[in-house]
Order: structure tokens, then sequence, then C-alpha cells
């Protein structure tokens, strides 16, 4: 057992550090920081400025832009761009289609997509959840039909986060009803422009346009843009969802937000009950980061950790209750969500519109609920 | 940054869980053990002293081994899978480590030799009515009767209570006011002393101790304000009494789902119900973040700096805390009426888990502590090196 990193993963860290420090523009990382939306120009650019210093994808494979860094080296990575306010790379592409191209599709298929994916010159949008397929996944029914060569799709894919800035959307879809549910569905990649596809903005509780529902009404898509062979859409997804043991716990931004909710309203931390509320937290989150490092640092290759589910589950509970406690340390002042001028102080306007946001944490990404089922069936036998 | 073993602590690891694992493999075992007096076996005392465990941190010149916090800490998490009522933290981490941190060479030799061979129990006398978890003395006095040159002369005067296998203890270090102020700590034949010893809910004993006058030599330099040191090793025991919760909590959940899949009602085994299997879930998670905190404390411990120690007891003892309060009160819900009975296991686990979180500071207490220096920093950042 040893505590402090090894010199090499220290300077590694130092590296980070310095790199998202100095190179990201400080601008965009205080708009991050605190909490603002960031324009798709500043998300795109972002990942290109990361892409333009290989620092975009270290986790692909290393023919296509991967660095071949360890699990830890990509845990000090991601803990230093969170801490620093630099944008992750878009998730869509960087964590789901790219690994999932990398790993299944055809060498033409890597060659056309990967480097453009790399580099968010293709902005990917997510079609995976429908009305009535959320948690139950498996149960979607947007169809793609053969006609020639191509597939016509129809149906409605919902949730797409910030689907009105993408140029393609991954989707599952069926493509043959008449075998076991999962069995039937393959990944299909739509140009966003086709016809027939269409973009609806869905409101949500922060008064923010961030999902979208995407309807397709025959939309025609050449037969070569299939991944893999038709019936593998499930092992995909299933590729997609749980190939992640890094990175699944934001702790880093948690901890920058935490850390700057004290600087923001030094005098609460002057009442006890404050105060003792922001050491739980801090307690709890070195207790994430601590678990984070445990699992990074002893995974076994290629297989995921079965506590990355504790992660989640604890990861996404701390951020939303750091997002909670920004709202009380506003108090009163909480309710000028509307505008970002007047008498009162800068920060106060965000926090519940933040704080509604971050109800989606423990419900994306295998809800907190599917993360127990995960403990309780696979870890704990039950 | 490495949290897993190497072979030879793999090795210890075997070697304690053969030796516990074997004397308390039927919970019954430990419950009749913890029946009669004095709570724990003398034999698997002798074997736990045969095996180097009773001078595992004490230097190969004062009669022990020089073995590290990990090491402890794999003896406590041992201790802690099968609940093993031998007086270990209490003799060897606190009373032990008072007199390796305080003690003059010849006190270093003559203590912790009989402490590692087994024929010598020690306990540390303490804590006293109204105190809660300081490291100082008030309630027991010391007064030096005249002007001896030699040091002696000595005498305490007071009652410690509850002071674990106070009863049974052949010597005890006991924390006392100075005269001139400050917190001393003496050595004291605990046969001097008037004792009235008592089963505790944990299996454990302990006693009211009560000095009138009695005789005693002072650990160390006569005179000496010693609250520092006495803090020092209540941090180090702070981590390894969360070293034990962590090995009793892995039992007791484990012992839960264990019931789960094999208790049958309506026809079906426990675990058909999501209500109960999320609630298991929810005590995995409680039990993985308390023990990275608790591993990442003892290794904190391997730096040996007080300031660091002292953070980072703080943050295990809370951890632990909520964790053992979690984890034990599920397991005995989720056992439903069984989880009642002293026959079968699992609420002695929460048993002891509520004595170990209310031994050197609960959840609260610790909590506090790390609330008045909140503050004072940023974030936290615990792979911060020196």
């Amino acid at each position: 057992m040893q505590l402090a990193l090894s010199p090499e993963d220290q300077a590694f860290r130092e590296e980070m550090r310095t790199f998202f420090t100095t190179v990201v523009p400080e601008e965009i990382r205080t708009k991050v920081l605190e909490g603002r939306e960031l324009s798709k120009e500043e998300i795109a650019g972002s990942m290109k400025l990361l892409d333009d210093h290989d620092l975009a994808v270290p986790h692909w494979p290393e023919e296509w832009g991967g660095r071949g860094w360890n699990d830890l080296q990509r845990h000090l990575y991601l803990e230093e761009m969170q801490a620093a306010g630099c944008p992750v790379p878009l998730a869509f592409n960087a964590s789901m289609i790219g690994p999932v191209l990398a790993q299944f599709a055809s060498q033409e298929m890597k060659e056309r997509f990967l480097p453009r994916t790399k580099s968010c010159e293709i902005w990917w949008s997510q079609g995976f959840s429908e009305p009535d397929a959320g948690s139950d996944l498996a149960s979607l029914r947007t169809s793609a039909v053969k006609d020639g060569d191509d597939w016509v799709v129809n149906g409605q894919k919902t949730w797409t986060t910030l689907g009105q800035h993408g140029d393609w959307i991954f989707t599952l879809v069926r493509t043959d009803p008449e075998v076991k549910k999962q069995a039937g569905i393959s990944m299909l990649l739509i140009d966003m422009t086709s016809p027939g596809l269409t973009v609806r903005p869905i409101e949500l509780i922060d008064g923010g346009h961030e999902v979208n529902e995407v309807w397709f009404e025959d939309v025609r898509v050449p037969g070569e843009n299939l991944v893999g062979e038709p019936g593998q859409g499930w092992t995909m997804a299933k590729f997609l969802l749980g190939n992640e043991r890094v990175g699944v716990a934001p702790v880093g931004a948690t901890k920058a937000a935490l850390a700057r909710a004290k600087r923001l309203a030094p005098e609460r931390l002057e009442e006890p009950l404050v105060a003792a509320r922001v050491a739980e937290l801090e307690n709890e989150l070195l207790a994430l980061e601590l678990t984070a490092l445990r699992v990074v640092a002893h995974s076994a290759d290629g297989e995921p950790h079965p506590a990355s589910s504790v992660l989640k589950l604890k990861g996404t509970e701390l951020q939303q209750a750091v997002t909670e406690l920004l709202v009380d340390l506003a108090g009163p002042a909480s309710l000028a969500s509307g505008t970002d001028e007047g008498a009162l102080p800068d920060w106060v306007h965000r926090t519940v519109p933040t704080y509604l946001n971050y109800r989606k944490a423990s419900i994306y990404g295998g809800s907190n609920e599917v993360q127990r089922q995960i403990i309780a069936r696979t870890i704990l036998g039950l | 940054m490495d949290f897993t073993y190497d072979d030879e602590q793999d090795a210890l690891r075997d070697a304690v869980r053969g030796l516990l694992g074997k004397a308390y493999s039927d919970f019954e075992q430990r419950r009749q053990t913890c029946k009669a007096d004095p709570g724990f076996s003398e034999q698997v005392w002798s074997q736990m002293a045969e095996m180097g465990l009773l001078g595992l941190p004490f230097s190969e010149e004062d009669g022990g081994v020089g073995a590290g916090p990990v090491e402890i800490a794999i003896v406590c998490q041992e201790i802690g899978r099968v609940i093993a009522p031998e007086p270990y933290l209490h003799a060897v981490v606190l009373a032990g480590g008072l007199v390796q941190a305080c003690g003059t060479p010849e006190q270093r030799q003559d203590v912790l030799g009989a402490l590692a061979s087994g024929e010598r129990l020690l306990g540390f006398a303490h804590d006293e009515p109204g105190s809660r978890w300081a490291p100082t003395a008030s309630a027991v006095t010391a007064a030096q009767d005249g002007a001896d040159p030699d040091g002696g002369g000595w005498t305490l005067t007071g009652t410690k209570e509850p002071v674990v296998q106070g009863a049974r203890a052949d010597q005890l270090v006991v924390s006392a006011a100075l005269p001139d102020g400050g917190t001393g700590l003496f050595l004291v034949d605990a046969g001097a002393t008037e004792r009235t010893g008592y089963p505790t809910y944990d299996g454990g004993r302990a006693a009211q101790v009560t000095f009138d006058g009695t005789a005693a030599t002072p650990l160390g330099e006569p005179g000496r304000d010693l609250a520092g040191s006495i803090a020092t090793v209540q941090d180090i025991a702070r981590i390894m009494a969360a070293n034990i919760a962590v090995g009793a909590m892995e039992t007791a959940l484990r012992t839960t789902c264990g019931y789960l899949t094999s208790r049958k009602q309506f026809g079906v085994t426990l675990n058909t119900f999501q209500a109960l299997t999320f609630r298991a879930a929810d005590m995995y998670v409680s039990l993985e973040l308390a023990t990275s905190v608790v591993s990442w404390a003892t290794m904190v411990l391997q730096t040996g700096d007080p300031a660091r120690v002292r953070d980072a007891a703080a943050r295990a003892g809370l951890q632990a805390s909520r964790a053992g309060r979690h984890v034990g009160q599920e397991a005995i819900q989720l056992h439903g009426g069984i989880g009642m009975t002293a026959e079968y296991s699992v609420g002695s686990y929460t048993a002891v888990l509520t004595a170990l979180d209310h031994l050197l500071g609960d959840g609260d207490h610790h909590l506090a502590d790390l609330a008045a220096t909140v503050a004072g920093h940023g974030a936290i950042d615990p792979l911060a090196v020196g």
C-alpha cells in the first residue's frame, strides 16, 4: 500500500494541470466553473483544441488517435480537466460512438468517421431512448426496413441531448421484429439532414433547451451506414454503456463546484450547520474520489470494475447535493433566475436552474435504481 | 498510489485469518467466550502473542516486530471480520502505543516486552465521568509526595470509567491531571486499585477503576504534559478502530446477503423482493466508500505526520461511523426477527460497530472537528504529498 503517486504519475499530473490551466482559454473555463451554458462553437472548438494536442480521445485505440494510457493516467487527465473547468470532450463522440466504431465498424467506416469524430468536425447525437423505451431500452420500436440497398427508418427517439446541434445521429433500430427483442436490434448511422428527419425541442424544468425529440418518417439511409452486422446493435449498446470504469463519477467537477461554493459564500461557513454540511459533503467526495482511484488503480484489463456502479450512484448523488447546497446558500436571492443583472450577486441567478437541471444525473446513463439492481445482482449475488 | 498488499502482507492476513477464523468460525464459540470472564479467550490471546501480533507495532529492541500501520490494520480488519473479543485495540494499539510513544527506553523494554509475550495485559484508563474523547484528564489527579530527586513518590487519586478490560488488566496506563497543569501518563499496578468490572453490550468487559493515593510511575519524563502524544495515539487508534469496523461491516453485509438468498417467505427467497435487495445495495455503497477512506487513512499513517494523521483519523472516523450505523441497522432490519436474537450473529456485529463508534469519537464529534476547519482550504487533494 502506497499513498503517493509514483514520480512518473506525479509528473503526468503536473503536465495535465499545466496544459488545462494555460492552453485552454480562461474565459471558457470560467463559464464552465460558473455553470453557464456553452455554445456549440465553444464545445466543438474546445474539443478541437484538445485534439490538436492529441488530448481529445486518449482512451481510443492508438491507431485512431488514442494514447495508450493506463486507467490511472486517464483518471488524472479527467480530474485535472474538470478541476480546471475545461469542457469535457463531447461524450457522444469521444465516449460513445467513437469507441463503438473502433471496435465494431468496417475499416472503411472507421476511416470515414473516426478522424472527424475525434476533432468534433462531426457533432454526434445519440438516438437510443424512445417514449416507451427508457431504462427498458430493448423494448425500442423505431424500425428500419430494407428496401433495395437502403434502410427505411420510421419511429421516434427522445431525450436526444443537444440534438439541435447534431450533424449525425447513431441510432438503435429494430431490423428484425421476429426474433427475441435484443437480437432484432441494429446500429445505424443517420445523417441528420436526411429528408424525413425532424428535431423538436423539449423544454425542461430549468427553462433550457437541452434535449429533443427526433422523428423519423420514411428516412432513407444507405445500407453501408449499418455498423457491423444486423442484429449486433444490442451488443454494441451494452459495450457503449458498460465499458466505462474511468470517468464514471464527475469527481473533479463536483469538487470544483463545492470549492467554488465555499468561495462564493464564505460568511455562511461561520454558521455551524452550514459548515457541518459542507464538511460532510467534502468527506463523502473524498470517499468517492478514493473509490474511483481504487477502481482505476486495480481494474483488470478490459473488465469493468464492479464498483463502477457505486461511482455512478454516489457520484450523481453528490453532484446533485452540491447544486442543492448552492441554492440554499443563495437563499431568497435564488428566486431571481430570469436575469443576469441587478443588485444580487452574479452567481445566485443560475443556482436553481442548475439544481433543477441536475436532477437528470441520477436518471441518465442507467438510472440509479438500475445501478442498485446491478450492485444487488452482479456484486452481491441477490 | 497503490491499494494492494504485498506478498508478506497477504501472508500475514492469511495467518491471522487462519488463527481468528478458526477460533471463531462458529458464532456460538464467540458467544460462549464472551459469556465467561474475562470476555475473551486467554488461549487465543496467547496464540496471538506467539504469532507476534501483540508486538507488531513495537520496535525489535523493545521486544516487538517493528511492523507498520498497514500490518496493524490487517490484524484489525481480521478481528472485525469475526468480531474477535480479544482486546487488541485497547491493549496493543492504545496502551502499548502510549508506552511506545512516551515511555523511557527501560519502560518500553519492560512493558512492551511483557505485553508482546502475552504475559502482561495492559489497559488504558482514560475515560472519565463526563469526558468526551478529549486527550486530557481531570477526574484523576496526580500528586508528588515531597521532592523526590529520582522522580518517584507519585500517587493518583480519582475515578476512571469505563476502562475496557480494567478488571482483567495486569497493568494500567493512566492519564491524570498534573499538579502544574497538563495531562500526564502513569503506569499503575492494576492490583493496587479498586476495580469493579462488568460486562458490556458488545460482549466485552469494562470496569470502574478508583485510585486513592495509589502509587504510580510517570511514563517518560515526570511532570511533562503528554496531551499531544495522547491525541496522536488516539488518532492512530481511531484509524485502527475504523479498520475493525470495515471488517465487521463486510461480514454483516455478507451474512445479510446470505440470508436474503436462503430465507423463504411467501414461497420465495427474500432476494425476490427488490425493496430488500436495493437496501442491501445501499449497504454495499456505504461499505465501499468507508473502505476507501479507511485504507487511505491507514496509508496517511505511514507518513507519520501528526497533523495529517489527525485530519485522516477524523475523516476515517466520520465515514466509518456513518457507514457502521447504516450497515449495522440495516443488517438487523433485513434479517427481521432473527436479527434481534443473541444467538444469531448479526446483532452482535451491530453491537460491536456501535461500541467502536463511541470508543474514540463518534461521527458528529469528528464532523465538528472537520467543520471547524472547512473554511481553511479549497478542494481536498488526497494525493497531495508532503
